[in-house]
């Protein structure tokens, strides 16, 4: 039993990095409607910033994750901007397919950058491992769940009671009549992406705290895609929800069924919820008025 | 004799190969309410539509006291003093009905987007301010106390469209444009709708342009009718010289034989 524990905690702090990549998602795919395939190369690609600029240029932790995050989010304005605006208004398919073009250019930008093989981030979450009673887990995977935790609060916080959430919120609602209210929805495309840049970044960082840096970290949004389809595309809550199930889960079947299984087993589970529930575990099923 | 705060003239809007507005033109003088009608398919949405800046008209121009709006985005036309409703009611179904008046009035406030989220300390204040403005003018004139606080979703038809007007009128409009303002009420709903909108206009002095097919409640309380019919505007003036008109009694009715 408290060996189940112990994995239990485990699998929801590694669900924590899911919840803050799955966010980005939700968030980019509410206000603007665009899939975005690229969000486990942000990820990568803001980790590799944060990297750059604390160990490579010697600016320590505080400094290089001020100018990571930055970086990241200037990154997906950059890339909201160039790429996606001037396709406004093309069969989602194209935008979708877009998405997909700019991770693997940023896959491959990382690769002739920073090259195959593993760097380690600086020890900046403590090592030392919590005991809750007689159940031990990772300092690092601890910290990072904690981390996640209050940056997803801030982000909640943020979307649920600021000025620009609600003009983000009303953007995703209704595009039309948040304009005709006065809201630049334009902007407000360009603060969503800004928005999931920080929250790939931090996602990544948190991820290669524990295991160091490759070109192929984004490869994890995979499992976040599994997040976003059982929380239902639109629902943040749900989005936190699912993120912790998935990684509790995963560590649980990895655990007791092994690793081989720890690949299938989520998204079986995954597939039988979207048969069950076409809109996701907590979507909203969008009705028109007529 | 008051000037007229909107003109729009020689607007042209063809969807494909079809004409929906052909060389339209009409003056909307200022505190008073002008009522666009017309049959289905006349053209009336569109007009209202390249007025708000979200169809794009070929030629023609739309002047809004003294500025050209054809040549800027929709998103500006809240911040230079126009506000619309919505044929089908557009609240926000999500949020309560004090947050859906307050976005009436994003435009209006000074912290930008951005800065809203980053220092919380002016957006904070200047959201007070915004929440007292709005109980003290359009939540009493519009009887909205008792609903301030509950999400609109579960709310009667008549009290949706009312918030839906409230949420026009909190950022202080000069012009306000009703989409179908009656449709959907019952009788009595008509007559405080039709009293509401002209105590806005006689109290606070905006000039209201409507769309509506209740022929009833429009001559009631229009200053000015304008018809539509085919793209066209085929008739303009007071509402008795236009329910006498001939070619408005052909356009509703049909030609005789």
């Amino acid at each position: 039993m408290a060996l189940f524990l112990e994995f239990s905690l485990i699998g929801l702090a590694s669900g924590g990095i899911y919840v803050l990549a799955a966010l980005s998602f939700v968030i980019v795919y509410k206000a603007t409607n665009i899939f975005n395939f690229a969000t486990g190369e942000m990820m990568m690609l803001g980790t590799y910033f944060f990297y750059l600029f604390d160990t490579q240029l010697g600016l320590g932790w505080i400094v290089g994750l001020g100018m990571g995050l930055t970086s990241a989010a200037l990154l997906a304005i950059v890339i909201e901007r160039v790429m996606l605006r001037p396709l406004i208004g093309r069969p989602h398919i194209v935008l979708v397919m877009v998405t997909f073009g700019v991770g693997s250019i940023l896959r491959g930008f990382a690769g002739l950058i920073w090259g195959p093989n593993v760097r380690q981030l600086p020890e900046t979450l403590p090592r030392k491992p919590i005991f809750l009673g007689d159940i031990l887990v990772p300092g690092k995977l601890a910290w990072g769940f904690v981390t996640a935790g209050v940056i997803a609060a801030l982000f909640m916080i943020y979307y649920k009671f600021s000025r620009a959430g609600t003009a983000i919120r009303a953007t995703s609602t209704d595009q039309i009549t948040a304009e005709s209210l006065g809201i630049n929805i334009r902007a407000v495309f360009l603060l969503a992406w800004a928005l999931a840049g920080l929250l790939t970044a931090a996602s990544g960082i948190i991820t290669a705290s524990v295991n160091g840096v490759t070109p192929q970290l984004g490869l994890v949004a995979l499992n976040v895609l599994a997040v976003v389809m059982l929380a239902g595309m639109t629902s943040i809550g749900g989005v936190i929800i699912a993120g912790l199930f998935v990684g509790w889960m995963e560590t649980i079947v990895g655990a007791y069924l092994g690793a081989a299984w720890q690949s299938f087993i989520p998204y079986l589970v995954v597939l039988v919820v979207m048969i069950v529930k076409p809109y996701g575990l907590f979507g909203e099923q969008r009705v028109e008025r007529i | 004799m008051t000037s007229d705060i909107l003109v729009v003239s020689g607007v042209d809007v063809t969807f494909g190969g079809i004409r929906a507005l052909s060389d339209v033109s009409l003056s909307v003088p200022e505190r008073k309410i002008t009522a666009v009608i017309g049959p289905n398919g006349a053209g009336k949405t569109t007009l209202f539509n390249v007025i708000s800046g979200f169809y794009k008209a070929n030629s023609g121009s739309v002047t809004f006291a003294g500025t050209d709006l054809l040549s800027q985005p929709a998103h500006t036309r809240s911040a230079n003093g126009i506000s619309r409703t919505f044929q089908n009611i557009a609240l926000f179904p999500g949020m309560t009905v004090a947050e859906n008046i307050k976005l009436g009035a994003h435009a209006q406030l000074r912290t930008s987007l951005f800065a809203a989220g980053l220092y919380l300390g002016p957006a904070a204040k200047e959201e007070r301010e915004l929440e007292e403005r709005m109980d003290k003018t359009v939540i009493e004139l519009l009887g909205l106390q008792d609903n301030r606080d509950s999400s609109v979703s579960g709310l009667p038809y008549g009290t949706q469209k009312r918030i839906e007007l409230a949420r026009a009128l909190i950022s202080g409009p000069r012009l306000l444009m009703l989409d179908e303002p009656f449709a959907g009420l019952p009788t009595t709903e008509k007559a405080t709708m039709a009293a509401q909108i002209r105590k806005v206009v006689d109290e606070r002095g905006v000039t209201v342009l409507l769309i509506d097919h209740d022929m009833e409640s429009i001559m009631g309380m229009s200053d000015q009718v304008v018809v539509l019919n085919f793209g066209e505007v085929i008739a303009a003036g007071a509402p008795a010289d236009v329910q006498a008109n001939p070619a408005v009694i052909e356009a509703y009715l049909g030609a005789e034989a």
